[in-house]
């Protein structure tokens, strides 16, 4: 599904370069639910971006689903993007001055679905992540947790093969982080690859694979069968520190 | 480019940013709206005074007598020059020379019938005199070349002779002492383009005769037939040259003999006009750039402030092409309406204003038979004008959306989104 040989990524703003990513290489199969973490400024938002196509690379290859990323025109990013990828991000990025529902249904209109059917498929994906009653409402009305189902309902509506989730729980408490976990995890088990970003180590534990960067490299890759073992080695650190 | 899910998705927007819509709606209906208002009082004010102009001929041309101020052929300066009925023969056949009317002066006026007496002015005159100076006849008739002939007493009063002599009693027939003499009348008129009527005109032949002018006259009054200022000017010279050789003096002296030529006046004002008209384009450009101004800086903001939403259309799939559309519409859309709205008001006062106007007009007219007294008049301006200035500002307000739109729509999605 997912394919990175060797990227590299430098930002470069006035004469300062900063080296962000130093050569990632990373396979992610059909179906994976991946986090990746990683302190602050170690890449893994950029990591992010550059899988869902909302950001380029420098150096090396990306291959989603067989077909290289790369130096592509903004058009056809965006026709990918919209049929590929769903997001959710941890500010929610919803419209303000649309409701839940012409949130949710917006992908589709630039899939070319006229309106009533659109918000006909919005409301069914509304009443998937129970918020049918709030369709009518605007984001301001909502909670955090609200917030970010109506985003998750949004990433859902274009039937993406791949989820990118940019710390999807950071901006909520842990009741509604586990809420929103849970409802990732269903997708997840529907077959889509979720893919997110994360700094919590309660968050990362819930998924199957945890991809660690630090410095812009990759530091560990932890599989589902070691996550006993993360989650013991968490414990540790908790007592040290 | 016409699809109506597009156009939903603008309207919504719209209706959901209604101080934003305001906002730049205002800026277009407001340059709009004082552009009319500026032309169409410039129009205004160009009809009205050369309405009043056009009730005179044009192209009238006063000569009078004078005294010679230069030396000629051995003459010395200070030469009395005296017109003769012989000098209104040659300037009536001379080519370019229209209608001709000499005058002889009658000094004190003393009107007088019955008891009723004033002091006017009576004017002797040739009948051509009544299309040099658009002498309308509101009663009976002008002098006419028997009267002349026959160096009859005929006398036409002015209105305001009639009505201070008459006060509506019938006057036609009715002998009217003229310094003591008794005229008979024999028409009433007024005078075109003026609002007070106190001439009275007799026959020159009449008037010579009468008060002991023998041949004599004082001064002419001509149409030319000239529609240029050169030509004008070139029968002007004609007349000048001829009268100089006739009476022997410098052509160039203005003393000898004054003459006035109504064109060259009505030409300087109309370029007062076209000075006026000038300034009032170059006001009316200036509002227009301002409101381009304010279009521009309204659109950049909107876009500044539309740059996270951008950034989340095109992470869920908005190409950048549809973000560009987006913007742009909607800025077409209201631009285009809010110019609309600005013509319709901008037309709708100086419809309003005129309609006051007419009335005045009207009022004006009624008691003056006509000549309604005004400077503003018609106060309209050309639809082509307006909405080209209307689409000059769609046009300004689409390129002044355009530019950030494309940087915007041009951004990577990330950078859109960060901005918060």
């Amino acid at each position: 599904m997912i394919s990175l040989k060797n990227v590299h990524k430098s930002y470069v703003t006035g004469s300062n370069s900063l080296h962000v990513l130093k050569g990632i290489d990373l396979e992610i199969e059909t179906g994976e639910f991946v986090s990746i973490m990683g302190s602050s400024g170690s890449g893994k938002s950029t990591l992010l971006n550059i899988l869902g196509i909302l950001d380029n690379y420098d150096e090396g290859a990306y291959y989603l689903n067989g077909s290289l990323v790369k130096d592509m025109s903004e058009k056809k990013a965006a026709k990918l993007r919209n049929e590929m990828v769903g997001f959710v991000f941890q500010s929610f990025n919803l419209i303000s001055f649309k409701n839940a529902m012409e949130n949710v249904a917006l992908p589709l209109y630039y899939q070319g679905v006229n309106r009533k059917k659109r918000n006909k498929i919005a409301l069914e994906y509304l009443d998937k992540v129970g918020l049918l009653d709030w369709a009518d409402h605007l984001p301001n009305e909502m909670s955090g947790g609200q917030k970010q189902r109506v985003a998750i309902a949004r990433s859902l509506i274009s039937q993406p093969k791949i989820i990118f989730a940019d710390e999807p729980t950071g901006a909520l408490d842990t009741t509604t982080s586990y809420e929103v976990m849970e409802i990732l995890k269903e997708i997840n088990a529907g077959g889509i690859t979720v893919i997110l970003v994360t700094h919590e180590h309660d968050i990362a534990a819930m998924t199957q694979k945890i991809v660690r960067l630090k410095d812009g490299r990759i530091d560990q890759i932890i599989k589902n069968g070691d996550l006993k073992h993360f989650q013991h080695q968490y414990a540790k650190e908790l007592e040290t520190a | 480019m016409f699809d109506i899910d597009k156009w939903q998705e603008i309207f919504a927007t719209i209706k959901k940013n209604k101080m934003r819509t305001f906002l730049t709606g205002f800026s277009v209906a407001w340059g709009i709206f004082m552009l009319m208002i500026l032309l169409g009082s410039g129009n205004g004010l160009s009809n009205g005074v050369s309405e009043n102009f056009m009730r005179d001929a044009v192209n009238a041309m006063w000569l009078w007598s004078g005294r010679t101020s230069i030396p000629y052929q051995g003459l010395k300066e200070g030469r009395d020059i005296r017109f003769t009925n012989a000098d209104y023969d040659v300037l009536k056949d001379l080519e370019g020379i229209e209608y001709t009317s000499g005058r002889y002066y009658i000094r004190e006026n003393k009107f007088s019938y019955g008891n009723e007496y004033g002091e006017y002015t009576a004017i002797t005159c040739h009948p051509d005199l009544q299309d040099v100076e658009n002498i309308e006849i509101v009663d009976g008739r002008f002098i006419n070349q028997v009267d002349i002939n026959q160096t009859r007493k005929s006398v036409v009063l002015g209105k305001d002779i009639y009505d201070a002599l008459f006060k509506d009693k019938n006057a036609i027939g009715e002998y009217v002492r003229v310094n003591n003499i008794p005229f008979k009348v024999v028409g009433i008129c007024r005078e075109g383009g003026g609002t007070r009527h106190r001439n009275a005109y007799i026959p020159v032949s009449t008037g010579q005769k009468v008060f002991n002018g023998s041949n004599r006259l004082h001064n002419f009054a001509l149409t030319i037939n000239a529609t240029t200022l050169e030509e004008s000017q070139a029968i002007e010279q004609r007349v000048r040259e001829t009268m100089a050789r006739k009476h022997r003096f410098d052509a160039s002296d203005e003393s000898a003999m004054g003459s006035y030529n109504k064109l060259e006046d009505v030409i300087q004002t109309m370029k007062i006009f076209q000075a006026i008209k000038i300034f009032i384009w170059i006001i009316g450009t200036g509002t227009l750039i301002a409101g381009v101004v304010g279009v521009s800086n309204i659109m950049l903001i909107v876009v500044k402030e539309r740059t996270k939403e951008i950034g989340i259309r095109k992470a869920i799939g908005a190409s950048p092409s549809s973000v560009i559309g987006l913007v742009l519409l909607e800025s077409i859309l209201i631009t285009t309406v809010a110019g609309y709205i600005g013509l319709v008001m901008g037309t709708g006062l100086m419809e309003l204003i005129n309609l006051v106007v007419e009335k005045q007009y009207e009022v004006s007219a009624a008691t003056n038979g006509g000549n309604g007294e005004t400077i503003f008049r018609n106060p309209t301006v050309d639809l082509g004008v307006a909405m080209t200035a209307t689409l000059l500002l769609v046009v300004a307000g689409t390129i002044a959306g355009y530019i950030p739109a494309k940087r915007a729509a041009r951004i990577k999605p990330i950078e859109a989104l960060r901005d918060e």
